[in-house]
């Protein structure tokens, strides 16, 4: 990962390796040119193992498809031990013009990897003058989550979540990783994060394939309440600072973000539904 | 055995910018002008695939003519730029100034070394300001040498004759159909007066802009196709991007996304 003489060396005012044809990775280049700026040229001590605690962990991500493409939706809290380490962290972004990346796990170094993740998709498209589909994207973030396999063996993994539209298959994906880099597929909806359990269990009882954009909106938001019903690090929705999770859309119109203000509608709406019945809405028993 | 020649180091750069010139001059040309919301690229290229203008960064554009292959090396070089000064500092951290004088040091140091043949190319690094008058636009030619362009620039072969048009008829803050329509016509008329203004039609043209309205922080958008030739024909004006509303944000590089409204919403006023 070390940069060679002659891959720093300068020539005029840009660097040699610019000028080399090259891959079109970003990561690759950087690694040449200037490894410190990336995450994984870092290491601690061999033996350390609880760097976990130098860093806040981020929390619950949910993903849903629906027949228009697919919702991805984080709940706002950051925690410490048993610390709430910022109330109003923001987990999901957009990775490029159609996909999407929520994020659990360390937060600093999970923050990090999702601006090396942009930067290294945008830098493919302008030097290719061509997106990557979808799995090559989904692919490249498995390779750089690889690269951080050293840190999380000693605590500071980062668990993404991938979703976007998959322009091909007209469809909107969902990829789980683990912190090994492996990647998964998953079908119609996952979470991801200390109270992904809970999540997933409520989405199993809400989702169906055909909901409208705004149920199965209603449908994540209801899952990540319960996700902070039962986990201490899943933040709830904050009425009182109108503090509400993030929710992005990935769609064949790319990816847009749903307004705070329809957001807490939504979560006004949900939390009155509570207040009758606190477990949430009822599904049939057969 | 025949002993080295002599030549005076004013006869060497002369020789040298002559047959980058020529290298130059075979090319069609390129237009980069001002317009109402922004910048517009104009090139005359009948390849699809083989770019002569491109995307550097958010509000950076780049333009050239010349060889392909070496100024395809310079845009790859400008991208490879700016994402990792982006990437290592903040994107407003990059600029169409720092990025043209790299680019000026680079073809001035190959141009003077005796070593290297020069590049046959002459490139143009525009940025979107914030504002209109915030936009620049820098040409850059063979040497090395950096002009820093007002309005419009012209580059290729016949940069004068078409300039010379563009110059009779460019207005501040015209729309993108006369933008465009403008270059086009100029770059027809690359004969000289006398000679008859070529037909230029939308396969052989490679048009792109810098749009200010664009709701994405990437403002760089190619034209092509039907939306292009809507433009040549003063089409009335297609959805030309309403002004987007200011949008969210939720991220660290990519600074926004636009919002969308859910239909149907419980709990929503209406």
């Amino acid at each position: 990962m070390t940069g060679s003489p002659s891959a720093t060396a300068s020539r005029g005012g840009l660097p040699a390796a610019f000028l080399r044809t090259g891959s079109s990775s970003f990561v690759e280049l950087a690694a040449a040119v200037a490894p410190d700026v990336l995450p994984g040229a870092r290491s601690a001590p061999a033996g350390t193992t609880n760097l976990g605690d130098l860093t806040p962990h981020g929390t619950t991500i949910v993903a849903a498809t629906f027949p228009g493409g697919v919702i991805m939706a984080g709940d706002r809290r950051a925690t410490m031990g048993n610390m709430i380490a910022q109330r109003d962290i923001e987990k999901v972004f957009p990775a490029d013009e159609y996909s999407v990346v929520g994020i659990a796990g360390a937060a600093g170094l999970a923050v990090e990897m999702v601006g090396l993740f942009q930067v290294e998709l945008e830098h493919y498209e302008k030097i290719e003058g061509a997106p990557l589909s979808l799995v090559g994207k989904a692919n490249r973030l498995a390779t750089m989550i690889r690269g951080n396999l050293p840190l999380a063996m000693q605590g500071l993994a980062v668990v993404p979540l991938f979703a976007g539209w998959d322009e091909a298959a007209q469809t909107g994906r969902i990829f789980s990783y683990d912190a090994t880099g492996g990647r998964y597929e998953e079908q119609a909806f996952f979470s991801v994060g200390s109270g992904s359990i809970f999540a997933r269990g409520s989405l199993k009882k809400l989702y169906a394939p055909d909901l409208s954009v705004t149920d199965a909106t209603m449908a994540v938001l209801q899952a990540l309440y319960d996700a902070a019903d039962d986990d201490s690090a899943t933040g709830g929705p904050d009425l009182a600072r109108r503090i509400f999770p993030v929710v992005m859309i990935a769609g064949p119109d790319g990816v847009q973000r749903v307004g705070d203000e329809q957001v807490g509608g939504m979560v006004d709406a949900l939390v009155s539904g509570r207040r009758t019945r606190p477990d949430g809405p009822e599904a049939p028993v057969v | 055995m025949s002993s080295p020649f002599y030549v005076a180091p004013e006869q060497q750069m002369k020789d040298r910018a002559d047959f980058a010139r020529k290298g130059i001059g075979r090319g069609r040309s390129v237009v980069v002008l001002h317009y109402a919301d922004g910048i517009v690229f104009v090139a005359e290229n009948r390849s699809q695939a083989l770019h002569k203008v491109g995307e550097i960064y958010d509000r950076i554009g780049f333009a050239a003519v010349g060889r392909y292959n070496e100024f395809e090396n310079l845009r790859q070089a400008g991208i490879r730029y700016a994402d990792l000064r982006g990437y290592s500092y903040d994107r407003t951290d990059v600029t169409a100034r720092g990025l043209a004088n790299a680019y000026a040091q680079l073809l001035g140091g190959i141009f003077s070394s005796g070593g290297e043949k020069p590049y046959e190319v002459e490139i143009i690094v525009a940025e979107l300001g914030t504002r209109p008058v915030d936009d620049q636009i820098y040409r850059l030619t063979y040497d090395g040498s950096i002009g820093d362009e007002e309005h419009f620039a012209v580059m290729g072969g016949s940069a004068e004759t078409i300039a010379e048009v563009v110059r009779g008829s460019w207005t501040d803050a015209l729309a993108l159909g006369p933008a465009v329509r403008l270059a086009v016509s100029a770059l027809a008329a690359d004969g000289g007066p006398a000679a008859p203004a070529r037909e230029i039609g939308v396969d052989a043209l490679e048009v792109a802009v810098l749009d200010r309205t664009r709701a994405l922080p990437r403002k760089f958008r190619r034209v092509a196709g039907e939306r292009l030739a809507a433009l040549l024909s003063d089409a009335p004006a297609e959805a030309q991007g309403t002004p987007a509303p200011a949008p969210a944000s939720a991220s660290t590089t990519t600074p926004s996304v636009p919002e969308v409204e859910l239909p149907d919403v419980p709990g929503s006023p209406s």
